[in-house]
């Protein structure tokens, strides 16, 4: 084919466009990634390092004998997990039911789900129901209020919607309650979209900031992200020594820097299925039909 | 646009362009039954929960959230018009009208942070708009689709990182003590950048971290869009001589006007969303004056000083606000001749 000198020189050019934007993108998170594995001593007296001579792990290994670190990670972790089988159940089956031709009370049930969308009473409402329900300084308080949202039950909906009503009838004929035909017929068959959902909550738990920083004070409970948070305040309040030891910290730039990729790995790990599902799934759905 | 199908999406911007799939929900329910057949309706309801016992029961747990957790808060927000002390509980407390609303409205705080959201959300919709339309359009032109394929994964990352990882990466690359571009300037020689205190550049610096963080994923509703283009208007325009800049400027972008034209309402409908942990991440005592937008305010007066009726007041005349801004892009919108999201 032939190409006009014009149209190459846009071509050379768009693509050293989009690849500066790519640097751009990836280089802090490397800039991070490579300090945070460089020997402490040569980042200390070369200040900054873009590629270090030595490797090294004492970050790390300083952050994961440190009692607070590991504490954080598993409840971040707890969250992850606990969190989100708690949200797919409650979403799934309430979506599940709104599905049901047979539900007489759907539409006005829908409506109730759309307002939450619609309108929302602000912090301080939310905040008073969790201190009356004494979840304060609890895990479960960062589970329980985002146990369901809005859009993801009318998402879940619509998906169900996309499966054949046959599915659950001939169920209902063979005497199988709804209860039973959701738990042995429609999630196994739904696996892959709940994988989907299941990952779009967890990253949500383990990425969970607001709730953390208002209904935790107790350092004990908390998730990475506010651990984070407090490590990166210039007055940190959080004990990063390890317990019965006296050893010598590693330079508080670094510690940030392995903490910030820690937190980043699950994210990491998951995301070229978080993009296959959502990235991809975006684009296909809004062209069909 | 056609409805988004089932769990292809999830993001809450994707999802506001699931157009027809609400608009059938809201236009279901407008058909309640008529005050003629409501007995039967009550009837027929009554028959099924007895019939249909198990489906009901599994609607529950769903159904006990949505109020606790949902429709609570709503019956709370009445200690807006309240002196509210949690020891009195909300029966107990006094009522006081549009008291805290009036003191608001007159403290000076309330032009500022008038002021703070709207400059905050208007570079949003100045940079964090035209951004993702840009980079779709050019990602649109790369030939090869490996190497569109490397650059969609690597921009698109950076929407799954919580603020708080984005604020971390902000203060170890910019910050004036530890941060790489600091201590580059330092070995060269040249006095150290204060980008994170200076109250000048505050708004453009939490803007670029909004277009670092979402410019990417910003595209994929734009690249869906220009996918839909029908590619037989490009050939005719080809053998019409058209070069890409001509094709781009004649076919693409009239092609997408209609999604940017809704984005766009849309964005303005939620102006007064200004997120939360972004701002309270990047705040500081030096950026105080340009940095307190409603959320922050209201968690600073309400949670940490315990002012809760007038911190809820403050947050109730927020939700309003953005309650009509939303139902009016909406109708604007329609009007437009596109489908609408409610």
């Amino acid at each position: 084919m032939k190409q006009r000198f014009g149209d190459r020189v846009f071509q050379a050019a768009n693509g050293l466009f989009l690849g500066l934007l790519a640097l751009v993108t990836f280089f802090p998170i490397y800039y991070v990634f490579i300090v945070s594995f460089t020997d402490p001593s040569e980042f200390l007296l070369k200040k900054f390092v873009l590629f270090p001579q030595k490797w090294s792990l004492e970050a790390y290994e300083y952050l994961l004998s440190t009692k607070a670190f590991p504490r954080s990670l598993g409840n971040s972790a707890f969250l992850a997990v606990i969190g989100t089988l708690c949200s797919l159940a409650v979403s799934s089956s309430f979506a599940y039911a709104l599905s049901q031709r047979r539900m007489l009370l759907r539409r006005p049930l829908m409506l109730l789900v759309l307002l939450t969308i619609l309108f929302s009473p602000g912090i301080i409402p939310h905040y008073l129901l969790v201190r009356e329900l004494g979840l304060i300084n609890s895990l479960w308080s960062l589970i329980l209020p985002s146990l369901a949202n809005g859009w993801t039950v009318l998402l879940m909906k619509g998906f169900f919607d996309s499966l054949p009503a046959e599915l659950g009838e001939s169920a209902a004929m063979d005497g199988s309650g709804a209860v039973r035909t959701w738990l042995t017929i429609i999630l196994p068959l739904s696996l892959p979209a709940l994988a989907a959902f299941g990952l779009f909550f967890a990253v949500g738990y383990w990425n969970q900031f607001f709730s953390a920083l208002l209904y935790l004070n107790d350092a004990a409970q908390w998730p990475i992200q506010v651990l984070l948070q407090n490590m990166l305040k210039s007055a940190s309040t959080i004990d990063l020594t390890i317990p019965g030891q006296h050893v010598e910290a590693p330079p508080s730039e670094m510690l940030k820097m392995a903490s910030v990729i820690i937190a980043i790995t699950p994210i990491l790990l998951v995301y070229p299925f978080l993009q296959k599902h959502f990235a991809k799934g975006a684009m296909v759905g809004s062209v069909k039909g | 646009m056609s409805p988004i199908r089932s769990y292809d999406t999830t993001t809450e911007t994707a999802a506001k362009t699931t157009t027809g799939s609400l608009a059938t929900v809201a236009d279901g329910k407008k058909r309640k039954p008529g005050s003629s057949g409501s007995q039967k309706y009550w009837k027929s309801l009554r028959s099924s929960l007895r019939r249909d016992q198990s489906l009901y029961l599994l609607a529950l747990p769903g159904l006990l959230f949505f109020i606790l957790f949902k429709y609570v808060p709503m019956w709370g927000v009445l200690i807006a018009f309240q002196n509210y002390f949690p020891f009195k509980g909300m029966l107990g407390s006094e009522w006081v009208g549009f008291a805290h609303f009036a003191r608001f409205f007159a403290h000076s705080d309330f032009i500022l942070l008038f002021r703070n959201t709207l400059a905050i959300s208007l570079l949003n919709l100045l940079l964090f708009f035209s951004v993702p339309i840009i980079v779709a359009l050019c990602l649109n032109e790369l030939r090869s689709m490996l190497y569109k394929r490397i650059v969609q994964t690597v921009i698109y990352m950076p929407h799954f990182l919580s603020w708080v990882i984005i604020a971390g990466l902000t203060f170890l690359l910019l910050g004036k003590g530890e941060g790489l571009i600091n201590a580059m300037l330092e070995a060269a020689g040249r006095p150290r950048i204060d980008f994170l205190t200076n109250p000048d550049s505050f708004w453009m610096l939490v803007t670029l971290q909004a277009v670092w963080k979402e410019g990417g994923w910003g595209t994929i509703v734009f690249l869906a869009a220009i996918a839909g283009i029908d590619p037989q208007i490009y050939e005719a325009a080809r053998v019409d001589g058209a070069g890409r800049l001509r094709q781009i400027w004649h076919i693409t972008l009239p092609g997408i006007r209609g999604v940017i034209v809704i984005l766009l309402i849309l964005r303005l409908g939620d102006i007064m969303d200004v997120g939360f942990e972004q701002i309270f991440l990047m705040y500081n005592g030096a950026v105080s004056e340009v940095a307190e937008v409603f959320d922050t305010y209201v968690y600073r007066v309400g949670i940490q000083q315990g002012q809760f009726s007038y911190s809820t007041a403050v947050g109730l005349f927020k939700s309003v606000i953005g309650l009509i801004l939303v139902l009016l892009a909406n109708k604007l919108a329609k009007r437009m001749g596109e489908d609408g999201v409610y």
